[in-house]
């Protein structure tokens, strides 16, 4: 039973094409990690699952349903799909608890103490519960990340999406988001994840999928595409990830 | 004024004369002129007549009761009806301006072009012709309604500039965190869009409130009764009554008590907002 299926996905902004034809799935339970230079479209990729970026043409199917199909409610099936930013993107005029609670409500339609202990549930999950009254400029960005991840479970969702997470926060930081996302995979949650953290993909994801130039070029085991890539271009790639300034 | 003497201070000395010095009589000068410009002012006023016209305490104290129960509560009254309406139509079309829609965008548009482009004053003589293009419309409340309806139309225009240019501050990750919740867009918008758009123009906002405190005098020309007047044709009616003109000084004074606290309020704001940046 595959979680996420993606068929021939094209994305194009104007004149330029950024994901040209991709293909591949995610298994439930799995966690995916997309590696690659910047620009390889690994980040649009993600964004267009959830479609927050509406694809050129191909399909997005999660858990047998086609998300491109036009008759198909996208609020609906967002709800299934926790995303989580590179910029955090906690809502400033909102606490931390309630920044928790607001989707409960306002799109499951939870009562206010049923979301409020969902919310406490989760913050717990993330370290956080003595942050619940603080406003999110009061926290630091890896305690921001983390609110950002509860707040996303808070939905239940059957699946995370993790855009370059901890890529916008001071590396003393980078630990404890990693830590949560590990806790996470252990528990069974499915996972595609966008990353620069070899080590995190190396030792967490199930599969590797090295992306370059808006196409997969490898798609294996981590001990496969890390550890022995197949490509000249994962092999370029990962020499300058691993041995910065050499 | 200083501007220019430090301007001088920035070129090269000349004529043996250090900067500094030339500085200081600069300056002098300066204070010189006001000094002859206030004695002269001072000498040509008639003292006598002005206590007499303008601060007549005898004829002020006439206007006391009525100037606050009556004419200043008349002039909140149509400056905070007028700035609901201003508001909420406001909002309307900064929505307007993003919609997808491409004739909601071009309303919005030659709306705000046409009532920021009109002088007040033109909206307010034509309000009282409205019912000739809709046979039948009434404004409910009668002038208190047409005063909302005036000072609303006018203030929708400026308030739905401020309010795009808040919608756009609000980074766009924001929306992208609502939707991928599985909130709808306009839900998106209502829960955590506006709020900090609102949040970010409240210091222009209460600018805009200033603007239509003064703006309410206009109401004048809509004909009112007595128990309509507002601040400034009731000092204007009060001055006519006892052929003086001090009623008009006091109004005036009674605006500033409501002006520039508020004024002040708003540059308290905004510089509160500049440090939290």
């Amino acid at each position: 039973m595959s979680t996420v299926e993606i068929r021939k996905l094209h994305k194009s902004f104007g004149k330029l094409e950024v994901l040209k034809g991709i293909d591949f799935t995610v298994e439930s339970g799995q966690v995916v990690c997309v590696i690659g230079p910047s620009g390889s479209g690994k980040s649009t990729l993600l964004r267009c699952v959830n479609l927050l970026e509406q694809p050129t043409s191909g399909q997005v199917i999660v858990d047998g349903t086609e998300l491109t199909d036009p008759d198909v409610d996208i609020d609906a099936a967002r709800r299934r799909l926790g995303m989580v930013f590179q910029q955090f993107n906690l809502f400033p005029h909102l606490t931390v608890l309630r920044n928790v609670t607001i989707a409960q409500e306002r799109v499951l339609k939870r009562g206010r103490a049923e979301a409020v202990r969902v919310a406490r549930e989760n913050l717990e999950r993330v370290g956080l519960i003595e942050k619940a009254d603080s406003y999110p400029a009061q926290l630091s960005g890896g305690q921001q990340q983390r609110v950002a991840i509860a707040r996303a479970l808070a939905m239940n969702p059957s699946l995370m999406l993790f855009d370059e997470p901890t890529s916008a926060l001071d590396p003393e930081l980078v630990g404890d988001v990693l830590s949560v996302m590990r806790q996470l995979a252990e528990d069974g949650m499915t996972m595609l994840v966008v990353t620069h953290e070899m080590s995190f993909a190396r030792e967490v994801a199930d599969r590797v999928v090295f992306m370059d130039k808006g196409v997969i070029v490898e798609d294996g085991p981590p001990e496969q595409v890390i550890a022995d890539p197949q490509h000249n271009r994962t092999r370029e790639f990962l020499h300058r990830v691993l041995h910065p300034g050499v | 004024m200083t501007s220019v003497s430090d301007q001088q201070t920035a070129l090269p000395s000349r004529g043996g004369l250090s900067p500094r010095k030339r500085q200081r009589i600069s300056r002098g000068i300066q204070y010189g002129l006001l000094l002859v410009i206030v004695v002269v002012l001072a000498s040509l006023a008639d003292w006598g007549a002005i206590r007499e016209s303008f601060l007549n305490a005898t004829v002020a104290g006439k206007s006391l009761p009525t100037l606050f129960t009556v004419a200043l509560r008349n002039t909140v009254i149509y400056t905070l009806t007028g700035y609901v309406l201003g508001f909420a139509v406001g909002m309307l079309l900064a929505l307007m301006r993003q919609s997808s829609v491409a004739p909601y965008r071009w309303i919005a548009a030659g709306y705000v072009e046409v009532f920021r482009g009109l002088p007040a004053l033109v909206i307010f003589l034509m309000i009282g012709s409205l019912p000739l293009a809709f046979p039948g419309l009434q404004v409910p409340g009668q002038v208190y309604g047409q005063a909302a309806l005036g000072l609303g139309l006018v203030s929708a225009a400026y308030m739905a500039e401020t309010f795009r240019a808040g919608l756009q501050a609000v980074p766009k990750g924001q929306m992208e965190a609502a939707r991928s919740l599985g909130m709808p867009y306009m839900r998106a918008m209502v829960s955590i869009v506006i709020p900090q758009a609102v949040r970010i123009v409240i210091p222009p906002l209460t600018n805009e409130l200033v603007l239509l405190f003064k703006d309410s005098s206009l109401v004048l020309f809509l004909g009112v009764t007595a128990e309509q007047v507002e601040l400034a044709k009731f000092g204007n009616d009060q001055s006519s009554t006892f052929a003086n003109p001090t009623p008009i000084l006091v109004s005036g004074l009674t605006y500033l008590l409501i002006t520039i606290p508020l004024g002040y309020a708003a540059r308290r704001l905004e510089a509160r907002q500049g440090a939290a940046r």
